[in-house]
């Protein structure tokens, strides 16, 4: 706002949002500071100073093997949002530069799968990955993953590439580049952006997925979101245990998601609202 | 540019994310319809055979199925109420002149990058355990007798973890249009004097209601298939008081290998979807041009 605003306004303005903040993220930071106690620390009560104990970081790791399903949540993220990048960029691109009358058609279509119940499918995929052997395989779930978020991608780089002025492309032309040149020096340069925020944004997505990595994971291919998922059962269940399981889970996604909030909006909203 | 040379490319391009989306689509949805019609059990596979409408009419006499749908239409209006009426009103605190406004922004932000089941184990454990949650804590600073959050109210626990979940991009997505409101517009009507309820009443809702539809739209389809949340905290419990309709058809296929059953709650879950995804692509489809 251009116009000036009293201090004693803005303080108090400053308290309120301040106070509303810390209480959304109380959760988080509760769990952080009970990942940091021991275990009788943890169930003695309302306490916000820990011991700064490492103790069940080193617990989770050693005892539960948390590297695999950490391990298997970077490659089901990434290989998935990567495979989708590979078939979304050509069509996403095909769709802005070179659209047709029936692009938006082909547009409004790809989000319809979008709105698919996840459980409609879940009798056919889940026979599918019975019999062919993909339960419990990285392969299948990344194939899954990216099946569900192609959607979304090709959306987002939709809208980012359309906002490359075409002009650009004519001016490049009239001084002699071939399409080669076109591709290579003037659009590439001008997409990356989009590309590597929806890169970003569908990592996240895919990471945080939990009804197909919990359907069809065991114990191979489980990613943390399954993993995390087994600790619901109360045997073994230990608060500073479970704490620093969850912290480990979404320490990684968390700082992503603070970089991406723009993306945010923009991807989620298929371009609604900018 | 569009020499028949390139539309050819961009025919060859667009290609291949059609036809895989498009077998995505058809193939198991098939699928899905033609199990609807089977009596197939998968512990008793031999004895598959055709069963008409039988599923359906099984699924539409049994009283779970209605307390289910019952229980997403709770679950995704309460979620809905919560997240829009709090996000409007946090996204107008986050809009004024604050310090640290980027980190308020942060920290409101995050519960959305928590994963399903972090987010329930987080509030189930720490926040409304009878006895150790902070909840119970409080409850006994005040001298009351802690709640048995899952036990008493298992939907209501259930509605408020994801909220959480979701008023992070209620608020973002609603501070994003409140930021691009013209300023001069409000300033103008605040020299005329008009009072703070009528500038939010004629000036604000109306500049975010386009925001708040795509709010609701988005959220109701996301909504609608909530199932980790219950799975880790009452597993549908007790009885059947917190199963939604994704949970009710998650437990025929796989807790009692009822594929024909789960397949016509399947199509049932489509049908819905259905409904509420032709609004939205209506109101997505109004921005294209």
């Amino acid at each position: 706002m251009a116009r000036a605003v009293s201090r004693n306004t803005k303080i108090g303005w400053t308290i309120a949002a301040w106070a509303v903040a810390l209480l959304i993220f109380f959760p988080i930071l509760y769990t952080i500071i009970t990942s940091l106690k021991s275990e009788q620390e943890a169930i003695a009560g309302f306490d916000l100073i820990p011991s700064f104990t490492l103790e069940s970081y080193q617990t989770v790791q050693s005892q539960n093997n948390y590297w695999r399903p950490f391990t298997n949540s970077v490659i089901l993220a990434v290989g998935s949002t990567l495979l989708a990048l590979i078939v979304a960029i050509p069509a996403a691109w095909a769709m802005a530069f070179s659209p047709t009358k029936r692009t938006k058609d082909i547009l409004m279509w790809m989000l319809s799968t979008k709105m698919m119940p996840a459980v409609a499918v879940l009798v056919p995929i889940y026979l599918i990955f019975l019999r062919t052997g993909l339960m419990d395989t990285r392969i299948g779930l990344t194939v899954l993953l990216m099946m569900i978020n192609l959607p979304i991608v090709v959306w987002m780089l939709y809208t980012y590439f359309r906002e490359i002025p075409g002009e650009i492309l004519e001016a490049a032309r009239m001084d002699g580049a071939t399409l080669r040149d076109e591709i290579l020096y003037v659009l590439t340069p001008m997409a990356i952006p989009g590309i590597a925020s929806t890169l970003l944004l569908n990592i996240i997505l895919a990471w945080n997925e939990a009804f197909w990595t919990i359907q069809l994971t065991t114990t191979n291919a489980a990613p943390l979101s399954a993993f995390i998922a087994s600790f619901s059962s109360p045997q073994g269940l230990f608060w500073a245990k479970l704490s620093a399981a969850s912290v480990m889970a979404i320490a990684p996604i968390l700082v992503l998601g603070w970089f991406s909030q723009k993306q945010l909006v923009r991807g989620l909203t298929f371009g609604a609202v900018k | 540019m569009a020499t028949r040379q390139t539309q050819g490319l961009a025919r060859l391009m667009r290609a291949p994310a059609i036809i895989l989306l498009f077998i995505w689509m058809i193939v198991p949805l098939c699928m899905t319809l033609y199990y609807s019609f089977l009596n197939y059990n998968l512990l008793n596979p031999g004895m598959t055979s055709w069963a008409g409408w039988f599923n359906y009419q099984y699924f539409y006499s049994d009283p779970a199925f209605f307390e289910a749908i019952g229980n997403t239409l709770i679950l995704v209006l309460g979620v809905l109420f919560i997240t829009v009426v709090l996000g409007i009103a946090i996204a107008m605190l986050i809009d004024k002149p604050i310090f640290g406004q980027g980190i308020v922004r942060i920290l409101v932000i995050s519960p959305f990058f928590v994963m399903p089941p972090v987010a329930a184990l987080i509030w189930k454990n720490m926040i409304m355990h009878p006895s150790y949650g902070v909840l119970a804590d409080v409850a006994r600073f005040l001298g009351v007798q802690p709640v048995d959050w899952f036990a008493q109210y298992p939907l209501f626990s259930i509605i408020l973890i994801v909220a959480w979940q979701w008023l992070p991009f209620a608020t973002l997505i609603l501070l994003t249009s409140l930021q691009s409101l013209d300023t001069e517009q409000m300033e103008a009507a605040e020299m005329d004097g008009a009072p703070a309820y009528s500038r939010f009443l004629y000036l604000v809702l109306p500049h975010m209601a386009r925001a708040i539809t795509v709010v609701i739209l988005i959220q109701t389809i996301f909504l609608l298939g909530i199932y980790a949340e219950i799975l880790v905290t009452t597993n549908g419990g007790p009885g059947t008081a917190s199963t939604n309709l994704t949970f009710l058809i998650y437990r025929a296929a796989r807790l009692n290998f009822d594929i024909g059953g789960a397949a016509a709650g399947g199509i049932i879950a489509v049908i819905l979807a259905n409904i509420v995804a032709v609004f939205l692509m209506r109101a997505v489809g109004r921005n294209l041009d």
